[in-house]
């Protein structure tokens, strides 16, 4: 199994608030990874490093073989290789869904037309949103939106999928078709790196489950191992909070 | 005084008259292009990103300062002395500028210094997560401004692109001053050779309201255009290949 992603002593302080701590962990081609942890556990930071939305204080990342946090490296190529997708969503206003599946690939990729639109019609397809091709953002229901913010990040064929929170900001009724789209997402062979609270769906589609607490990576493993037989006391504590 | 006074100097002076309402026309639309183009070179500068400090930041930061100068003296100036000042300082430095010339610039010079706070204020208004998902598709600044953020700004920032147009055209008056023949100095020589001040005042003051309110609509008009439908229609996909747009 190739490693994709390998982070190495990785630490990030906002002032003096140090929000990682030494984290070390490794995203294997095809895993399915999911971050799980309390609120403020540094779960969306740990994302945000790894594309660099956040520049880390030390440490580094190891993207195949190479460490992105080099001066010399070419941050926005790396950035294309994965795809972020946001708790609010994030599309762009100003263009329908079809373009916002289709501007990274002709800004950044510089994908001709008709190839960028083939690509995006693909992937609406997959998350089940294509005929909606031609609507702007401020038309669509919020598990809409972040269909299309699925389809947009794959319309760039990264490498890993990154998911911060996706369904939290959604009304209950929509989590389901967004976790579907995942689900599928996970059984194609998508290498995804997912922070979550829907410990089912964690426990279903995970090759490896990460819990972290404070900064610090305490656990990690097999799903049933961490979910139903955790080694560690916070990860208990954590469990038996948020399953009561 | 009466209504046939007024259409009997309307009638002997309608050519004079159109040709000073198309001159404060043609300055305020110049003034209003070229200030919002001012507005938006400024709001720009001002909101690149400045994380590393290199000799290239500090040339920003310096640049930046005498935009603000520019703004400030602007802003707190009267652009019927600004115009004084730029045409008689040209004149005084036996620098020939042709007067229309100079409204044209003293005007675009005022509206830009107006315009730049209102892009300032719509570039920060753009919520953080659009720049975030830019930058996550691997846009560098510039790419994410003119794809995403510019079209953005300048839709928002349309009702006050067109009140600057309306306030152009009135305010155009006021370059008289520097002997601009548009409709308040056209007014002023035929209210001379007429003696008849209320009759060919009142006259302009129809043309510059026939202006303003024409352009008010039209902005309204073309506003709901840009935005659209209210609903959208979706797409029947049959089969598996996207349908061609239009068709
Ligand atoms: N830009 C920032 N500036 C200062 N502090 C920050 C910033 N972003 C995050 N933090 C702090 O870092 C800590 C970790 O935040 P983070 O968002 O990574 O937590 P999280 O695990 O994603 O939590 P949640 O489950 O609520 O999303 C929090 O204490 C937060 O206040
Ligand atoms: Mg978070």
């Amino acid at each position: 199994m190739s490693v994709v992603i390998d982070i190495k002593h990785l630490n990030k302080k906002f002032g003096d608030h140090e929000v990682l701590k030494d984290v070390n962990f490794q995203v294997n081609k095809g895993e399915v990874v999911t971050l799980i942890g309390s609120s403020g556990s540094g779960k969306s930071t740990l994302l945000r490093c790894i594309n660099l939305l956040e520049t880390p204080t030390a440490g580094e990342i190891i993207y195949n073989g190479e460490n992105i946090l080099d001066d010399k490296h070419d941050i926005e190529k790396y950035r294309t290789h994965l795809g972020m997708v946001f708790q609010q969503f994030n599309l762009f206003n100003n263009l329908n869904v079809l373009a916002n599946c289709t501007v990274g690939q002709q800004k950044v990729l510089k994908r001709d037309k008709v190839a960028a639109e083939e690509t995006a019609m693909k992937f609406l397809q997959l998350v089940g949103m294509a005929q909606y091709k031609n609507a702007k953002p401020r038309h669509l229901s919020g598990g809409q939106k972040q269909r299309v913010a699925i389809a947009r990040a794959l319309s760039m064929n990264p490498d890993v999928m990154l998911f911060d929170e996706p369904t939290s900001a959604l009304d209950p009724e929509m989590v389901g078709e967004v976790l579907k789209v995942m689900r599928t997402l996970a059984s194609e062979g998508n290498t995804m790196l997912i922070v979550t609270h829907e410990m089912e769906f964690a426990r279903e589609v995970s090759d490896r489950i990460v819990f972290m607490d404070k900064g610090v990576i305490v656990e990690e493993g097999h799903p049933d191992v961490v979910l139903l037989n955790p080694q560690h006391e916070r990860t208990k504590e954590f469990l038996k909070r948020t399953l009561k | 005084m009466s209504f046939q006074s007024i259409w009997d100097i309307f009638i002997n002076n309608w050519e004079v008259y159109l040709r000073g309402a198309y001159f404060a026309l043609i300055i305020a639309v110049i003034g209003t292009i070229f200030g919002t183009l001012i507005g938006f070179f400024i709001g720009l500068m001002h909101t690149i990103p400045q994380r590393k400090k290199t000799v290239k930041t500090y040339i920003l930061k310096v640049f930046n300062v005498l935009l603000t100068t520019y703004v400030e003296i602007f802003r707190g100036t009267p652009m019927m002395v600004q115009a004084m000042v730029v045409f008689y300082g040209l004149v005084s430095l036996d620098i020939e500028i042709n007067r229309f010339l100079a409204a044209c610039i003293v005007i675009s010079l005022n509206t830009g210094a107006y315009m730049a706070e209102f892009v300032r204020g719509g570039i920060v208004s753009i919520d953080k997560g659009q720049f975030e998902a830019a930058q996550a598709i691997g846009m560098n600044h510039f790419k994410t401004m003119v794809h995403i953020v510019i079209p953005q700004v300048a839709r928002n920032i349309l009702p006050a692109t067109g009140n600057q147009l309306v306030m152009n055209i009135k305010d155009s008056s006021v370059l008289s001053v520097i002997s601009v023949v548009e409709l308040f100095f056209t007014t002023n020589s035929i209210a001379g050779s007429t003696y008849r001040y209320f009759e060919a005042f009142f006259i302009a003051c129809v043309l510059y309201f026939i202006m303003t309110f024409t352009v008010t609509r039209f902005l309204l008009l073309f506003e709901k255009k840009l935005d659209g439908p209210d609903s959208y229609k979706v797409e029947l996909i049959t089969g598996n290949k996207p349908k061609k747009e239009g068709v």
